[in-house]
């Protein structure tokens, strides 16, 4: 009824190739950005933001990044937790090394260093593909995490191997170390997955991401076409690997504040990931804020119902969970093979419709 | 000759046989990749399930114990009786036949068609679905496996090569065994293809799913066949690794090890899968041994990987693989 395209008419170019062109969507976008800014910053409490709400914009902006790779370029990456641990480690170095610039810097600077190694891993893309590469990236996901427990001077010669994340503010608001409060957590991961995903999206309807899509959809004929692989391949793997850098130092200074390599960023936290990617949606900046969303909540949902309600042991929760995660990732690909966001597609179709659909 | 030298040669050996072990894992890749073009991730699962199942056989374990205890609160865990390890393999053989209808019935009979990565995503579903399902079946914790094979140091080896050589090699006697089975293995699964006739269906599949539909041979039934095959060779190695190491989540670890194994061997080539994981396991250990101690050691976490991504920058196709044609 309200839901639909007919009376807005579009004047201009800018307005006809806006995001959001249905007026609906774009109430709904500016009304989800209030909330998210104007209401949950001062209601929200430390179990919230520890276990929901802080994972959550972490893990989104690292599924926007594969995203990227994996769904808009179409070369498969396994190395998601080494390129985050990149990330963690490159802010742990510059926060260390540089107390007196800003956090921010450090986390976009972290990116930057994540590109590097991204770009450097993402060589072997231009000789192999498909599984090849998927393997390939597997070099870099344990290579890296090696690199990181053996070289001391990562983790600033310290006893434990561990790297805690020291006291930093902007504008007096303390945002990482053991005092910062939840709102603020919440509201620096916030901004930044904002920027990132209104960087992603226009990255993505632009004339880079029209290369990208290209090159997934069959390389040879990109290549014929004039898409010069070596610049989309390389691209793709930069830009995810920054993304996936920021959220990497994210996830080590402000939510983890202390981080243990083997353990944050193992194979586990790639293929986590990757479902987050799958499940939301392969090739959707929506499905992966959708994926990232189902996949922390599903593990709290879960262990409130069968730890809390019904009183089973944890570690027997801990393997259901796992079965249920693998149960529902092998249903998704066979009833939607394009995730949560295919879904929203096709409500959005129907709603079109509603409420006459003949 | 130095003592150094014979030590190198004995951590090649030693590397060798660990090879063997990555080859026997490698192996189900192959088999399932080339028959259906499915890159099976859960093959490493498939062995660590293949292997609980068969301690908790052995051991008459009650299954779900853990959950029909959480439920019930009673508190059941063993039936009373062990089963001879034969009987025991053979019973886990056909949890393995019936687990390949069940995937095929209700995995991959809806997934046909599907791109190859979507299937790869399956399998990797499908391996922590069966990762979780074995731990609650079965429970957590670390078992030991002993189906009879024998253990420890080989003292004959050591005798004959001191006698030869003025120094003992150390070779632990179920390596040896497991190179045995796998030559085994590998003989069976080469005459099996070549000599019988779901031997040769299974050929025509692997060469053209659609030629091979057209004269009358059963997709579904050849998949079912692969994949419990497949599950027979991961019961092995699930023997192999668990006689060596214990049951225990890193078992499923080793599936990724398999995976530059495969990239080196081509995963369409049997033969392939052996030479790969020699190479590889030779390799780890080498490396390990001379170039380890100079940059902090535990080097085998990644030797392969970087090994197998140098490798492939060269030849794609790996060692022994059809070579790739694109066409547009």
């Amino acid at each position: 009824m309200f839901y639909r395209e007919s009376g807005d008419f579009k004047t201009t170019y800018t307005e006809d190739s806006q995001t959001f062109p249905i007026k609906f969507d774009r109430i709904r976008y500016y009304a989800v950005l209030a909330v998210a800014f104007g209401v949950i910053p001062f209601f929200i409490n430390d179990y919230w933001a520890n276990a929901v709400f802080v994972p959550f914009l972490i893990y989104a902006i690292a599924a926007i990044g594969l995203n990227i790779l994996v769904g808009y370029c179409g070369q498969v990456s396994l190395g998601t937790g080494g390129f985050m641990a990149v990330g963690a480690y490159a802010v742990y170095k510059l926060m260390t090394s540089f107390p007196e610039v800003s956090i921010v810097i450090h986390v976009l600077l972290a990116g930057g260093i994540t590109a590097c190694v991204g770009l450097l891993f993402g060589l072997p893309s231009l000789r192999i593909k498909g599984f090849y590469l998927a393997v390939a990236t597997l070099a870099a996901q344990f290579f890296l995490v090696w690199l990181f427990n053996k070289v001391p001077w990562f983790y600033n010669y310290s006893a434990s191997g561990q790297i805690s994340a020291p006291e930093r503010d902007i504008f007096g608001i303390i945002l990482t170390g053991p005092n910062t409060s939840a709102s603020a957590k919440y509201l620096f991961c916030a901004l930044m997955l904002l920027a990132l995903a209104w960087l992603a999206r226009n990255l993505t309807r632009g004339a880079m991401g029209r290369r990208w899509m290209a090159i997934r959809d069959m390389d040879i004929a990109a290549e014929i076409i004039g898409v010069n692989p070596l610049g989309a391949k390389l691209s793709a793997f930069a830009v995810s690997s920054f993304f996936i850098g920021v959220s990497g130092a994210l996830f080590f200074a402000v939510y983890l504040g202390a981080a243990e390599v083997g353990e944050s960023f193992g194979i586990q936290k790639s293929f986590l990931v990757l479902f987050m990617v799958i499940i939301g949606g392969l090739g959707s900046i929506f499905g992966s804020l959708a994926g990232a969303a189902f996949l922390v909540l599903l593990p709290v949902f879960l262990k409130n119902v069968l730890v809390g309600m019904l009183g089973w042991p944890t570690d027997l929760a801990a393997h259901l969970e796992l079965m249920i995660v693998g149960a529902l990732i092998i249903i998704f690909l066979i009833a939607e093979p394009h995730g949560i966001a295919q879904l929203w597609r096709h409500t959005k179709e129907k709603l079109r419709l509603w409420p006459f659909p003949h | 000759m130095s003592d150094t030298f014979f030590y190198a040669a004995e951590v090649m050996l030693n590397g060798l046989m660990a090879g063997v072990m990555y080859s026997l894992v490698a192996l189900g890749f192959v088999l399932i990749f080339k028959a259906s073009g499915i890159f099976n991730y859960a093959q490493g699962v498939l062995a660590l399930f293949a292997a609980l199942t068969l301690v908790g056989l052995q051991e008459g374990q009650v299954p779900f114990s853990h959950v029909i205890n959480a439920v019930f609160g009673t508190n059941l865990h063993h039936f009373g009786w062990t089963l001879p390890s034969v009987v025991a393999i053979a019973l886990t053989a056909l949890v393995m036949v019936g687990m390949a209808i069940v995937i095929e019935r209700y995995v991959l009979k809806h997934l046909v068609n599907q791109e190859p990565i979507i299937l790869f995503m399956a399998t990797i579903g499908l391996a922590y679905f069966l990762e979780g399902l074995g731990d609650v079946m079965w429970g957590s914790d670390i078992k030991k496996l002993d189906v009879g094979l024998p253990q420890g140091i080989s003292e004959t080896i050591e005798t004959v090569t001191y006698n030869l050589f003025g120094y003992g090699f150390f070779i632990d006697k179920l390596d040896i065994v497991a190179a045995l089975v796998a030559t085994a293995l590998v003989i069976t699964l080469t005459l099996f293809s070549q000599y019988t006739k779901y031997g040769r269906a299974l050929r025509a599949v692997a060469d053209d799913h659609q030629a091979a539909l057209s004269v009358g041979i059963s997709l579904r039934f050849i998949w079912v066949l692969v994949w419990s095959i497949a599950g027979f060779v991961a019961l092995v190695a699930g023997i192999m690794w668990g006689s060596k190491s214990g049951v225990q989540f890193s078992l499923s670890l080793i599936a990724l090890k398999a995976l530059p194994v495969l990239m080196l061997g081509g995963f369409t080539s049997i033969p392939g899968a052996i030479v790969g994981g020699l190479i590889i396991g030779m390799g780890e250990k080498l490396f390990e041994f001379a170039i380890g101690p100079m940059i902090g050691g535990a080097t085998e976490n990644w030797f392969a990987y970087v090994l197998a991504l140098i490798f492939l920058v060269f030849r794609p196709q790996g060692l022994f693989g059809e070579k790739i044609i694109e066409r547009v």
